[in-house]
């Protein structure tokens, strides 16, 4: 008689899990679960509420778990579920810089007073320019699957920094791309170019997510893992061909760059930056912008560094190509979402300056920078979405022409983000180009700083001309007028710029913060 | 055809012979053949049936959501079976019996917001 027996299994062990360390992830993937079902059986009038209610629960109570578990997290970190996570100083400085930009970006986004109904569309299915279209650009509905979206893509955030293998990596990269994506499609106003920049992303980056996935591939056919740590040993001291290292290395690379909208890999971010419903714009900026150093900090560190040797000459051509690109084409721009797109291209570049100095400070330097810009763009963006006319936003610079003479309070709030993104001292910007290009220096990073300080002489420029232009140019007669925000864009602004502000002049406990550890793995 | 590059000198040997055995039979099958082309000889053949439409042929695209639940289910079941065989073996126990049930209950979720949205039904 043939029995089917199951052979016999020998017992698997089960992971360790610190619950207490991942709290704060597994909050807000609880909570998006939980959006999706409110979505499914709330009704529509009030829906909305009820999103908006849990969703700012979720990352307040996220951050709660967050200070609750900092207060006494082990100074060298810890790595849980089978080494696959690695909570340690930078990845908790990270989930904090990204939980409170979260929160920013989700009061902009659930703001119904900037536009009536909010800035996403009511029905996403409608087809640009017919008349269901123009009928629901009038309504007051919008699609809240927004907010679960945002929390699954910030949940994916927070695991892509703190992933310590690249599998792991590249779930989270994809649970925080496939959500922005869609957002970026949700505009309520000029649909087309909103459905453009979703394609065109989702297109562009499933190229890099390719990109990633094959040199992952490689990477593992030369160390036989996908952990860093073991890539790191198999790099230290294997006879495995350099080729497949460097190969995957690269690949690996390419995709990173492509999510932090680095250099040369930057084609997709004016026009996905532009048609995006600012709020989003706002998020991604902000956020994907520091997941995305911080993946690219996690991995030059601790799976590279001892082969830095070949490839750090590689890399800083891909930051000064970032830096001059940033810089020079954000002087051609005249829209101002797409001018603060190729700032975001400029500041990648800087940043990877200090990723680049593989030491104690670039890491701290570059984590600081990653918390000044982050607070700086959020409000920025935050401030665009409020100077608008009968079409919407006014983004043409031309529009912004004579702004102080209309609102002197949101242009000099402007400008001053706008300075502190060009580095003018007593603003965090200041304080963040200082320490990551001093970093730069004292890892014998000359020449590249030089280049840094030029693009950054080169992008204050553009900055400056929309202050002239805000403050001693005459308004056009038929200008935009600038919308009186509601209660979540002024603290969502209010955040930004007091952020920015604190941080430029006493940043000494936040810069010590980001200095107090080093990767676990 | 020694050595390191004399290796590669076979393959490209074969490409040369590969494309001279095409072209000669292709030839040769044209020199031979008689030509008699009518209307329905020249038309694209399927497999029998009289081809419909254009190449560029609209598919509906209600048959993506389809797709889109089959998957979650195919990922349902890929899970299912292996774990089929050895939830009840000896060192399992009642942790992996619950920890299936949360992953189907995930599933559970976006099956739940399909059916609210009216994606189940086709009218």
């Amino acid at each position: 008689m043939l029995a089917l027996q199951p052979p016999p299994q020998a017992p698997i062990d089960a992971p360790q899990i610190e619950y207490s360390a991942i709290l704060p992830v597994l909050i807000l993937l609880g909570a998006a679960c939980i959006g999706v079902l409110v979505e499914a059986f709330v009704s529509k009038a009030s829906r909305w509420a009820a999103q908006v209610t849990l969703s700012l629960l979720a990352i307040l109570g996220a951050g709660l778990a967050f200070v609750l578990y900092v207060t006494d997290s082990p100074e060298r970190g810890l790595t849980t579920l089978y080494r696959t996570i690695a909570v340690d100083r930078p990845a908790l400085f990270l989930w904090g810089t990204l939980l409170a930009l979260g929160l920013g970006a989700l009061l902009l986004i659930a703001d119904r007073t900037v536009e009536r109904g909010g800035a996403f569309v009511a029905q996403a299915g409608i087809r640009p320019g017919t008349v269901q279209d123009r009928a629901q650009m009038a309504s007051g509905g919008m699609q809240t699957e927004v907010f679960p979206l945002t929390l699954f893509a910030l949940s994916g955030m927070m695991i892509f920094c703190a992933a310590n293998d690249l599998l792991t990596m590249f779930i989270a990269l994809e649970v925080l791309s496939l959500p922005l994506y869609l957002m970026c499609g949700l505009a309520r106003r000029r649909r087309l170019i909103s459905q453009e920049s979703a394609v065109k992303y989702f297109l562009l980056g499933a190229f890099a997510s390719a990109f990633f996935l094959y040199g992952l591939a490689l990477l593992y056919g030369y160390a036989g893992s996908v952990k860093l740590a073991d890539i790191a040993n198999a790099a230290a001291g294997s006879a495995a061909s350099d080729t497949l290292l460097f190969g995957g290395f690269g690949l690996l690379v390419v995709g990173l760059m492509f999510k932090a909208s680095v250099g040369p890999f930057h084609a997709w971010t004016p026009d996905v930056y532009q048609g995006s419903p600012t709020p989003i714009t706002a998020f991604m900026a902000a956020c994907t912008k520091v997941a995305a150093f911080g993946g690219i900090l996690r991995v030059l560190t601790v799976g590279f560094e001892s082969t830095s040797w070949e490839w750090r000459g590689v890399l800083w051509v891909v930051a000064v190509a970032s830096m001059v690109i940033g810089a020079v084409l954000g002087l051609t721009q005249t829209d101002i979402k797409r001018m603060l797109a190729y700032s975001s291209i400029a500041h990648a570049g800087f940043l990877l300056v200090g990723a680049l100095a593989l030491r104690p400070e670039g890491l701290s330097g570059t984590l600081f920078y990653l918390l000044t810009y982050g607070f700086t763009t959020l409000a920025a963006f935050g401030a665009v979405s409020l100077v608008r006319d009968s079409n919407g936003e006014a983004t043409h610079l031309s529009q912004w022409a004579g702004l102080a003479k209309r609102s002197p309070v949101l242009a000099w709030v402007f400008a001053f983000l706008l300075l502190a993104m060009a580095g003018i001292p007593l603003t965090s910007g200041f304080i963040g180009k200082f320490v990551v290009f001093s970093a730069g220096i004292q890892d014998g990073m000359a020449p590249l700083v030089v280049i840094a300080l030029v693009a950054s002489a080169v992008a204050a420029f553009f900055y400056l001309r929309v202050i002239v232009l805000m403050f001693f140019s005459d308004p056009a007669p038929d200008g935009p007028t600038v919308t009186v925000p509601g209660t979540f864009t002024t603290a969502a602004i209010t955040l930004g710029v007091l952020v920015t502000l604190v941080l430029g002049l006493v940043p000494a406990f936040a810069l010590d913060w980001a200095g107090t550890g080093t990767f676990a793995f | 055809m020694h050595g390191y590059f004399g290796a590669y000198g076979l393959v490209a040997l074969l490409l040369v012979v590969g494309a001279v055995f095409v072209t000669v039979a292709l030839t040769a099958n044209r020199l031979l053949r008689p030509a008699r082309p009518t209307p329905q000889k020249l038309l694209t053949y399927e497999c029998g049936v009289d081809p419909v439409g254009g190449g560029w042929a609209q598919s509906y695209v209600r048959y993506y959501v389809f797709t889109f639940l089959y998957v979650v289910f195919a990922v349902d079941a890929v899970f299912l079976f292996p774990w089929a065989t050895v939830f009840a073996a000896p060192g399992f126990g009642v942790a992996t019996l619950v920890e299936m049930f949360v992953f189907l209950g995930f599933l559970a979720v976006g099956i739940l917001y399909a059916w609210r949205k009216g994606v189940l039904s086709w009218a």
